[in-house]
């Protein structure tokens, strides 16, 4: 068995992209993930790799632009308004179909807002990291070794498909430090032929660009990516569906607050009531036929979440009315108790007696 | 659960540091632990707190808003977070710095006077060594030698000449009765 180390998420993820083959890392430092960036800055140098510090978090992103361009492992790592600031390049990025990963720790909004731990990037991470019809790979992890595992995947699926992937946590995942091992695998090896690794007179120059002129050129280009996004929304959705076997109630949470979730969950399961919690694993592609099915089974679900209510929609989408859908929440780095998630639950099973 | 805990004091005093090696124990005993501290502004003077879980099950919630073992280091602590321990809990209490004495009679306190202590034996800086210590002893969440395995682990190796001044503060604690 691979050693157990007792990590800080922010470093476990560091330590994870390390593993994935990324070697070229640019940020800039914004809590509650600047020890990524650290860990980054200690680590690259001595496993001759890159730690740049750049002078924003728009160079940086676009950074990452030049070096994915290349076929080499890339990423950058902000928080809530940084990434903000790297919408432009995101776009630019699923414009070019080059892969790369993007870490956001998120804390409160909008604006400066505040440190704490927040889910109120949702929408902006699911439906809109940059302008124009585009998406990218979001991913959810609820543990310090769940962020390690899917670090690897998301690389993996970046090159597979050829588009950014975002690992979405929060300050409190990236402060808090559990056990972690790391598996030893090697990182999935991708076809790089269209990467600009200098022709050497030999080939034809690859071009990367976003930029098309000709309108019915750029529907074709946009186009053939939405076929690419319908095979992932085909393969690779993840989700987490705990003590739904008898379930007649569902709460939906991702992320850390999945987890306070999960404590109120076996705290109602002794009250007797029959609730479970389905947690997405993948934010896009969102299990959308997963949650789907289990909508008519259930008589109620309650969407818990570190914001106003964002998830939820998608949530309601899915199960296109076939059972109420409820919200509880907290937003601006307050975080919702199992004690608050708990009467929660007791107020949908009651309410629906 | 094994252990759910909240420390809390002024940035400083080593909340964080004591929480570490509390967590460390179950890395050494192979179980599920979760370490979350207090980020922010709170770490330039102000009140610095951290929660840890230990258990055989899988840790859900890590935020520890109602302990079951809670540490103040300091007095505003005491006042923030005394209410909050669960009926049953205990309630650790550095005395040299703390004048309250604890009203509720549901929760068992215990008067440490960790600071005093570590300046009468030259272990200035380790009152909150000195604290885990005795929280081991009233609350049996493992045994001293699993601790001070976990101290070796937590203690980095270019400070390695201040392990000994640990153990010692640990069974300094440990051995305390009021």
């Amino acid at each position: 068995m691979a050693e157990k180390f007792l990590m800080k998420g922010n470093e476990a993820l560091a330590e994870a992209a390390i593993r994935s083959g990324c070697r070229h890392f640019f940020g800039y430092p914004i809590t509650p993930q600047t020890e990524v960036a650290a860990y980054m800055a200690k680590r690259m140098p001595k496993i001759g790799g890159t730690y740049l510090q750049a002078e924003s978090e728009i160079a940086a992103i676009n950074m990452v632009l030049g070096c994915a361009s290349t076929g080499a492992r890339a990423m950058t790592s902000s928080s809530s308004p940084g990434i903000s600031l790297k919408g432009e390049g995101i776009s630019y990025i699923i414009g070019s179909d080059l892969p790369c990963l993007i870490i956001n720790v998120m804390r409160g909004g909008p604006g400066l807002g505040g440190i704490q731990p927040s889910q109120a990037d949702y929408w902006q991470a699911t439906k809109a990291p940059g302008h124009g019809d585009g998406q990218i790979l979001v991913f959810a992890p609820s543990s310090v070794q769940e962020i390690v595992d899917l670090v690897a995947k998301a690389y993996d699926l970046a090159e597979t498909y050829r588009m950014p992937a975002m690992l979405l946590a929060d300050g409190m995942l990236g402060q808090m430090m559990e056990p972690v091992e790391f598996p030893e695998v090697e990182p999935a090896v991708h076809d790089k032929s269209w990467a600009l690794t200098g022709t050497k007179g030999k080939r034809k120059p690859n071009i990367i660009n976003s930029l098309y002129l000709q309108p019915k050129e750029l529907e074709d280009t946009v186009k053939a990516r939405f076929k690419r996004y319908e095979i992932i929304q085909e393969k690779e959705v993840m989700i987490e569906e705990y003590k739904m076997e008898d379930a007649e109630y569902a709460v939906c949470a991702y992320g850390a607050m999945a987890r306070i979730v999960k404590t109120a969950v076996v705290k109602a399961r002794e009250k007797g009531i029959k609730v479970g919690l389905l947690r997405p694993i993948t934010l896009w592609p969102f299990p959308q036929k997963e949650i789907a099915a289990y909508g008519p089974k259930m008589k109620s679900m309650l969407c818990v979440e570190m914001s106003m209510g964002q998830m939820v929609e998608d949530v309601r989408l899915a199960v296109n009315g076939s059972c109420p859908v409820s919200f509880f929440g907290h937003t601006g780095g307050v975080i919702p108790s199992p004690a608050e998630v708990l009467a929660e639950i007791e107020k949908m099973a009651g309410g629906a007696n | 659960m094994i252990l759910n805990m909240l420390i809390a004091g002024f940035g400083g005093q080593g909340v964080l540091f004591m929480g570490k090696v509390a967590a460390y124990t179950a890395m050494v005993q192979d179980r599920n632990v979760s370490w979350l501290p207090s980020y922010g502004p709170e770490m330039r003077g102000g009140t610095a707190n951290c929660s840890v879980c230990i258990d055989d099950e899988p840790i859900g919630c890590p935020l520890v808003l109602e302990p079951e073992t809670l540490v103040v280091l300091n007095a505003p602590s005491y006042d923030k977070f005394v209410g909050s321990v669960q009926p049953g809990g205990k309630i650790f209490i550095d005395s040299a710095l703390i004048d309250a004495k604890c009203d509720r009679a549901d929760i068992t306190a215990y008067y440490i006077p960790c600071t005093q202590m570590a300046k009468d034996e030259g272990l200035d800086g380790l009152a909150n060594i000195i604290m885990l210590g005795k929280v081991l002893r009233e609350t049996g969440f493992t045994t001293f030698e699993v601790l001070c395995e976990a101290m070796k682990k937590c203690v980095p190796a270019k400070k390695a000449h201040l392990v000994e001044a640990n153990l010692k503060a640990l069974k300094l604690g440990f051995d305390y009765a009021e």
